[in-house]
């Protein structure tokens, strides 16, 4: 049997040398950035009150690609008088029809400048041209059209009740989808008649300020959107402000939880899309080879800056070796660099501070015993990298499988049955998604109905569709993002 | 051979999602391959072709002349390799190995009642033989669909294997006919059932049947040969047949076998394209690479 089995080690597919592809970057040669971005308050940029700016980097060169305002309380009551003053003379008032019209104008002109904030995307984040360019402005542009067609039907979409706004909405987001978080939070906001001020990430502010321009040249009416740029100290002021009505946050739990307690007893209602640590269940019967294929983009999509990412794998005892072989050549053919180059599969990890959190889980992995595997790519000498990684031979007890790392770093579990396979996947603080993958109908309806998570997928991973609801269980967040259920934190219905 | 080898338990053979190849097979598009890589690219698929004519017109005169171009596939460049082999009509073995005396171009045969398969296996062993006997290095022979798809796979498996014994040290490539075998999962099991009768190579189509070679289905029968090489340590040949008539399509093939297989596969001797107007293309793709502007087909021979 050992002998067997050391044969079978030598039969060890090489990805290693030969035919190599060449570099193949997209030209940023035609963008355009500002040496400077302010903020964006009342449909002009306005310099911020205590004249402060930072600087905002490329992660895969660790240089500066512009400074950006920083926003403090006073820039904030700013952005929050202009929006309340849009959202009582103008968008409350305007025909719904006429929102709309200004919905798809924006969403047209995100269509034609598609290539340009893909590439300041990738740029500003780290995310790999085929991503911002094929996933991100897409999504990008389907939700501001998805939403601009509720516009003028809000009372279809919620018949026999009187709908109206909320009023001034306050939306903090994060950097790891930035324009798209900025699109699902603005889109639905606007064609139900409220108006926004925006908080994008401290370390992705480019494509918003890049957005502001488009609502220029869209000639939305000012103070409908604004966005004041900052980090969590802007944030918090956004939130602290007795004039907003409504805030709409995406980010980690933690912060979610203190968002939870100031607002407690203001009367503002408030939405939170947090973390996640969702288990991808792979069984025996499953279309095994697509089943690796969805485990990959269920962690390394966006170098595993996903909420909702497949961070843990759960995978049926008898195939586990299969899988975790596959799993490991599929590995080797993923292209970690430059994430401009067509080719690159990750890109550079969004930030030092995340860089350092993901490799303090490494560390604490190797220190807990599990074993760790790393593709061998090369990466680049300057940046922030992290090599695709898996765990094995993990506990549901390990701090890896239980806390989210936010980086491409796949705990990888086995099971028996079904029930123990839906009882580790639900035994976790968060319930944000969750995969199965299996041939057998009738085992993905029992599945995904025991499984208390927000958006489960059968037979693929991380997909996503404006018309689509998303959100979380637990501690992954409270209301719902997208669809006809995105429209409801944005309505007062009587 | 047909003694030693055992009909596999197709039942176990793993499921395939149709969704998911296609996708994955999508992805391969996306690789952009430049410079280079192109060039290099382009090398590798001018060497594993297989220049292909199956016509009922095939004279031997046209036999002989796609031999010569075979040979010198752009006469002005001689750094330029030649094909991997020339696919004929057995009636055809003759004129071609004639034809390719002194080259290291291989001849292949078409056999066992190519294209439909429609007839006993007794003429197909005949045939194969007749083909080996005039010269043929490798044969190309057809499944039986029929009985395949009747779930009579004994049948099927029985045939493959006696072909192979009577193919001596022919090599053998197996035809799946995948166009006619309706879904990517009986495309797995008829990929698995003919790498353990004995099959050299596995190829997708006669080229007589649309649709013939495709991403998804190629990718399927990769697969197949990547765990029947880890369960059994034998390397299995692959060939997509029948509408790969450009380089860029063929460059996809190559980008899809080198990140399913890896390096080991990406020669003539595990892979090749069954294409007749695929050379061309590729010829133009190079001379592009070169002067940096296309030349019309005019000046590139036809066949």
């Amino acid at each position: 049997m050992t002998s067997k089995k050391q044969g079978k080690e030598s039969r060890k597919l090489d990805f290693s040398t030969g035919w190599d592809y060449a570099p193949a970057p997209q030209s940023s040669a035609d963008i355009t950035l500002a040496k400077r971005y302010k903020h964006f308050i009342n449909g002009k940029f306005v310099a911020p009150a205590n004249g402060k700016y930072f600087s905002t980097i490329n992660p895969a060169t660790a240089r500066p690609l512009a400074k950006v305002a920083a926003g403090n309380a006073r820039d904030i009551d700013k952005a929050v008088k202009a929006a309340r003053a849009a959202y009582r003379n103008v968008w409350s008032k305007m025909a719904p029809a006429e929102r709309g019209k200004y919905l798809f104008r924006v969403a047209r002109i995100i269509q034609e400048r598609s290539r340009e904030f893909a590439v300041i995307e990738s740029l500003d984040g780290g995310k790999p041209i085929r991503e911002s360019r094929d996933v991100d402005i897409p999504l990008v542009a389907a939700h501001f059209f998805y939403n601009a067609g509720w516009a003028d039907k809000l009372n279809y979409a919620f018949p026999t009740r009187s709908v109206k706004p909320v009023g001034v909405a306050g939306q903090i987001i994060p950097w790891n989808f930035p324009l798209l978080m900025a699109a699902w939070k603005i889109a639905p906001a606007l064609a139900c008649g409220n108006t926004v001020v925006l908080k994008p990430a401290e370390t992705t502010p480019l494509t918003a300020m890049k957005l502001a321009e488009v609502m220029q040249d869209a000639d939305l009416p000012p103070g409908v959107v604004n966005i004041v740029t900052g980090a969590g100290d802007t944030g918090a002021a956004l939130v602290q402000h007795p004039d907003v009505d409504k805030i709409a946050f995406t980010g980690s739990t933690q912060v979610g939880k203190q968002i939870q307690r100031q607002l407690a007893g203001t009367g503002k209602r408030y939405s939170l899309e947090l973390g996640g640590k969702a288990a991808n269940i792979v069984f025996a019967d499953a279309a095994i080879d697509q089943a690796v294929e969805g485990i990959v983009n269920g962690i390394f999509f966006n170098q595993g800056h996903v909420c909702c990412a497949g961070s843990r794998l759960l995978v049926q005892e008898s195939v586990a070796e299969e899988v975790i072989r596959k799993l490991k050549d599929r590995m080797e053919t993923l292209i970690v660099g430059d994430p401009l180059d067509k080719n690159t599969d990750i890109g550079a990890i969004n930030s030092k501070e995340q860089l350092e959190r993901i490799n303090a889980y490494l560390k604490i992995g190797a220190e807990e015993g599990v074993q760790v595997y790393q593709s061998s790519c090369a990466v680049p000498d300057t940046g922030f990298w992290c090599r695709p990684t898996l765990f094995t031979g993990v506990a549901q007890s390990n701090r890896v499988v239980q806390e989210e790392i936010f980086g491409p770093v796949l705990a990888v579990q086995t099971f028996r049955t079904v029930n123990e396979a839906i009882a580790k996947s639900n035994n976790t603080p968060y319930g944000l998604s969750g995969g199965v993958w299996t041939d057998k109908g009738a085992k993905i309806f029992k599945v995904t109905r025991d499984i208390r998570a927000g958006v489960i997928w059968a037979n693929t991973f991380n997909k996503f569709d404006p018309t689509s609801p998303f959100g979380g269980y637990k501690e992954s967040g409270i209301g719902r993002e997208g669809g006809l259920h995105g429209l409801e934190p944005y309505v007062t219905l009587n | 051979m047909a003694s030693t080898a055992k009909l596999p338990n197709l039942n176990q053979v793993s499921r395939v999602d149709q969704v998911g190849v296609e996708e994955r097979a999508a992805r391969f598009c996306a690789r952009s391959i430049k410079n280079e890589s192109k060039q290099e690219a382009l090398m590798m698929v001018l060497s594993m072709i297989d220049l292909t004519t199956l016509e009922g017109q095939d004279t031997p005169g046209k036999v002989t002349q796609l031999c010569h171009k075979a040979r010198h596939l752009n006469a002005a460049r001689p750094e330029l390799p030649t094909v991997a082999a020339v696919c004929v009509y057995p009636t055809m073995v003759a004129v071609a190995k004639k034809a390719l005396t002194g080259s290291n171009i291989h001849v292949a045969s078409v056999a066992t009642a190519f294209p439909s398969g429609m007839s006993t296996t007794k003429i197909k062993l005949e045939e194969t033989r007749m083909a080996v006997a005039a010269g043929a290095d490798e044969i190309d022979m057809v499944i039986s669909r029929g009985a395949f798809l009747q779930g009579d796979t004994r049948f099927v498996f029985d045939e493959i294997a006696q072909v192979k014994e009577a193919c001596g040290k022919a090599h053998l490539k197996v035809i799946l006919e995948t166009g006619e075998l309706g879904t990517l999962d009986q495309v797995r099991r008829a990929s698995v059932l003919a790498m353990h009768a004995g099959a050299d190579f596995i190829k997708t189509s006669t080229g007589k049947v649309q649709p013939a070679a495709t991403l998804p289905v190629t990718l399927v029968m990769l697969q197949a040969i990547r765990d029947y090489y880890h369960e059994t340590g034998r390397m299995v040949g692959m060939k997509p047949a029948g509408g790969i008539s450009k380089a860029k399509l063929a460059i996809h093939y190559l980008v899809m076998l080198r990140e399913t297989l890896g390096n080991a596969w990406l020669t003539p001797v595990w892979f090749r394209f069954g294409a007749s107007s695929l050379a061309n293309d590729v010829l133009m793709q190079i001379e592009k690479q070169r002067t940096g502007v296309y030349q019309s087909l005019d000046y590139f021979s036809l066949d």
